[in-house]
């Protein structure tokens, strides 16, 4: 019996070991071949139909390089889909949904090619998105992504529930910190909505994006959670944001638990942090209006920055024809196709001057205009090391202090820095 | 001489006993159990070594063909996982899901089960009621309970004032016990099956002597039925045990990633966030291997309580 458990161990052990081997990665052969190419797209309907109308487009163009897009198989997120078919060796040529945050662990697994390797490439990200491009660029000083779309984060309110709340509806008072938790008083206590603002309060790394982010990001001009491998939001302007939220929290104008819709469309809440896809999908539906996000001291519109929620798109290294993936890429973000995905999409193309290269459309949608402005000044995840692992680690210190109130924010924020920074640094 | 020559000169014949020795009396029934055995080994059996080597080295998941250094770094997964104060909570949350789902498990579906063996009306529209849940997929049941204790939900308007504040989800007292009650109810069906199925081999003559003997139904329920459906009150502890211990979806979707405030994470749940969001499958492993031998341990302790006299 002892000599059948040992054979069974023995075989185990065999075959765990036989699958952890080692190989090479991108060839200079890759990066030049041409052929038929694999892309995945995002699973958002507008999406599709620009992706699908462009490869149509470069398909009759170049009848030896065909393009085969298809959406991003279903899974919890785009990340782990893309992540696991690194692994599995199956990743396309080209996803058009590559989340900034996770790049830093695509290329840790080997999964992307360096655009640096392409002829000219480094120049052309920086032509097209202008200094908002430094961003991009990874802790090896070369590009993994390129910087796509964005959709600028804005206050998105319902004009008809301010009125019902005795507030103007044209011109809401949100400007100041001060003012929006008194905004919100109103709301909640007149009974026009059941919250003032309802984020998601829950515990996804990614959710402080959507509350935290966009307003530290105003309120500090413009600086990343994490710059130079140490975190920035142990600070006061970090102090400032957390006892915003912790305010709309513990006064019941942000609630702690998950809406089971969308609160915003249901009327169950006067605001909402959203992008410019709101405009399409709220549409008639809602009476609204867009705000820039608050800062303590009610910063001039015109200088107020936030977070880009930018989707990026990577060339990954189980590509055979590399060289076709990006001169796909070339071809899907030129002038002309950046300009048919804002038309069908309105989703703002990360390009340097975007409103004086489609004056048209902003003329026809003045709606999108605002969130072109604001498109100007944005600002991504950082690109570091265990970028999930940090925003983790934030969200759970600030899910105690801020949204739970079981923590101080001070002692929540310091304890978040020391383990950002820490993560940070590792390689 | 003779005898020497006899063994030399059939040499087939010495070979035949180990041959059969190593395919057993009925060669044919590797064949039938091959299947089975491949079955085990890939799904469960490398998994489970490669877990483990993957838990003793700085892993991480790469393209095929890309180069990485993976170091055997000893325990430093164990001691980190072992110092890291959300992991810890995560085992403390689980322990307290086990303390609630375990015997109200094997009480509820004993009685139950006990009921429905008995003649009643509806029995076959009862089994089937209790038994639709198990069968049912999780998230759609989430979606159900999520209706019925949300903070706007059916159960705080029937109580009213009386409904707990903050809410039953984001209350750090309340979200792992509703988690822990939600997959009774979900798993009942499937332990009252193992049950009904052990009362056929209770005697009836049992509850008859006793009877005679003047035991009330609750004395001969005590003094009978649960002594004699010990062997699968053993099975249902230690299924409800592993299935607790895995604990994942509700977590996930009914108090939205472990909330509030990582009152309700488990520690598959933190595996996932570690080895699939975070990129540290080596981490994740760690606290794989270190679940596996907890619930092989409570497993054990559990069948030698439940077995002896």
């Amino acid at each position: 019996m002892r000599s059948k458990v040992m054979a069974a161990t023995t075989t185990v052990l065999v075959l765990a070991l036989a699958a952890c081997g080692g190989g090479s990665g991108s060839s200079s052969e890759a990066i030049a071949a041409k052929g038929p190419i694999k892309i995945w797209l995002s699973n958002n309907p507008e999406e599709i139909a620009w992706g699908k109308a462009m490869v149509e487009e470069w398909n009759a163009a170049n009848p030896d390089e065909k393009v085969t897009a298809q959406e991003i198989p279903a899974g919890t997120t785009s990340e782990e889909v893309i992540g696991a078919a690194i692994t599995a060796g199956n990743a396309p040529c080209l996803v058009f949904n590559t989340a900034p945050a996770a790049v830093p662990q695509f290329e840790k697994q080997g999964g992307l090619v360096p655009l640096d390797s392409f002829e000219g490439a480094a120049e052309y990200v920086e032509s097209r998105t202008g200094s908002a491009a430094e961003q991009y660029k990874s802790s090896d000083g070369q590009y993994y992504q390129i910087p796509w779309k964005s959709n600028p984060v804005m206050i998105f309110y319902n004009k008809d529930l301010m009125e019902k709340a005795g507030i103007d509806p044209e011109n809401p008072p949100l400007a100041t910190y001060d003012e929006f938790l008194e905004t919100s008083r109103k709301v909640v206590a007149s009974g026009a909505a059941k919250a003032a603002i309802w984020p998601a309060p829950t515990s996804e790394f990614f959710q402080s994006w959507f509350d935290f982010y966009p307003l530290f990001a105003a309120e500090t001009g413009g600086t990343q959670m994490v710059e130079d491998e140490a975190a920035t939001f142990d600070s006061d302007a970090g102090q400032q944001v957390a006892d915003f939220w912790a305010t709309m929290y513990s006064e019941g104008l942000a609630p702690t638990e998950a809406a089971p819709g969308d609160a915003f469309a249901d009327g169950d809440s006067a605001m909402a942090v959203v992008g410019p896809w709101a405009v399409a999908v709220y549409g008639d539906a809602v009476n609204w209006g867009v705000a820039p996000v608050p800062t303590s001291t009610g910063t001039s519109p015109e200088e107020i920055y936030t977070f880009s929620d930018a989707k990026n798109v990577a060339v990954f290294s189980a590509c055979e024809s590399q060289g076709t993936a990006w001169e796909l890429l070339k071809f899907a973000t030129s002038e002309e196709q950046d300009g048919k995905l804002l038309e069908m999409t309105g989703q703002m193309p990360l390009r340097e001057n975007l409103e004086s290269t489609y004056p048209d459309y902003f003329k026809k949608n003045p709606d999108y205009q605002i969130f072109a402005q604001q498109a100007s000044r944005t600002v991504e995840v950082p690109n570091v090391a265990n970028s999930i692992a940090i925003w983790q680690a934030f969200r759970d210190a600030y899910s105690s202090a801020v949204i739970f109130g079981k923590t101080s924010t001070d002692e929540a924020l310091s304890s978040a820095a020391e383990e950002a920074t820490d993560l940070a640094g590792q390689s | 001489m003779t005898t020497s020559n006899t063994v030399e000169d059939s040499p087939p014949k010495a070979r035949r006993p180990r041959l059969a020795t190593l395919l057993g009396r009925q060669p044919l029934g590797i064949v039938f159990a091959a299947p089975y055995a491949v079955f085990l080994v890939a799904i469960f059996a490398y998994p489970l070594g490669l877990a483990v080597w993957i838990s003793f080295h700085d892993y991480f998941f790469a393209a095929p063909g890309a180069q990485v250094d993976r170091p055997f770094v000893g325990f430093d997964n164990y001691i980190s996982v072992l110092s890291d104060a959300a992991v810890r909570r995560s085992f403390v949350n689980v322990a307290k899901f086990l303390v609630i789902n375990v015997p109200l498990t094997v009480v509820l579906s004993l009685v139950l089960a006990t009921l429905l063996d008995n003649a009643v009306r509806a029995r076959g529209f009862l089994r089937v009621s209790y038994y639709i849940p198990y069968v049912t997929s999780s998230v759609a049941l989430v979606a159900v309970w999520l209706f019925l204790f949300g903070m706007a939900g059916l159960v705080n308007q029937l109580l009213g004032p009386l409904a707990p504040d903050p809410s039953w989800l984001v209350n750090g007292g309340l979200a792992m016990p509703v988690i822990a009650l939600f997959v009774t109810w979900k798993q009942l069906g499937f332990s009252i099956l193992l049950y009904l199925a052990a009362l056929q081999n209770v005697p009836k003559e049992l509850h008859e002597a006793a009877s005679v003997d003047g035991a009330s139904r609750f004395g001969s329920f005590m003094n009978v039925t649960v002594p004699g459906v010990r062997p699968a009150t053993v099975l249902v502890v230690i299924l409800a045990t592993i299935t607790g211990a895995n604990l994942f979806t509700e977590p996930y979707l009914l108090t939205n990633g472990g909330g509030p405030d990582g009152a309700s994470t488990s520690p598959v749940f933190v595996m996932y966030q570690k080895g699939i969001e975070q990129g540290t499958p080596d981490v994740a492993a760690a606290i794989g291997v270190i679940l596996v031998i907890a619930v092989l341990i409570i497993s054990f302790i559990n069948k030698r309580l439940l077995e002896s006299d």
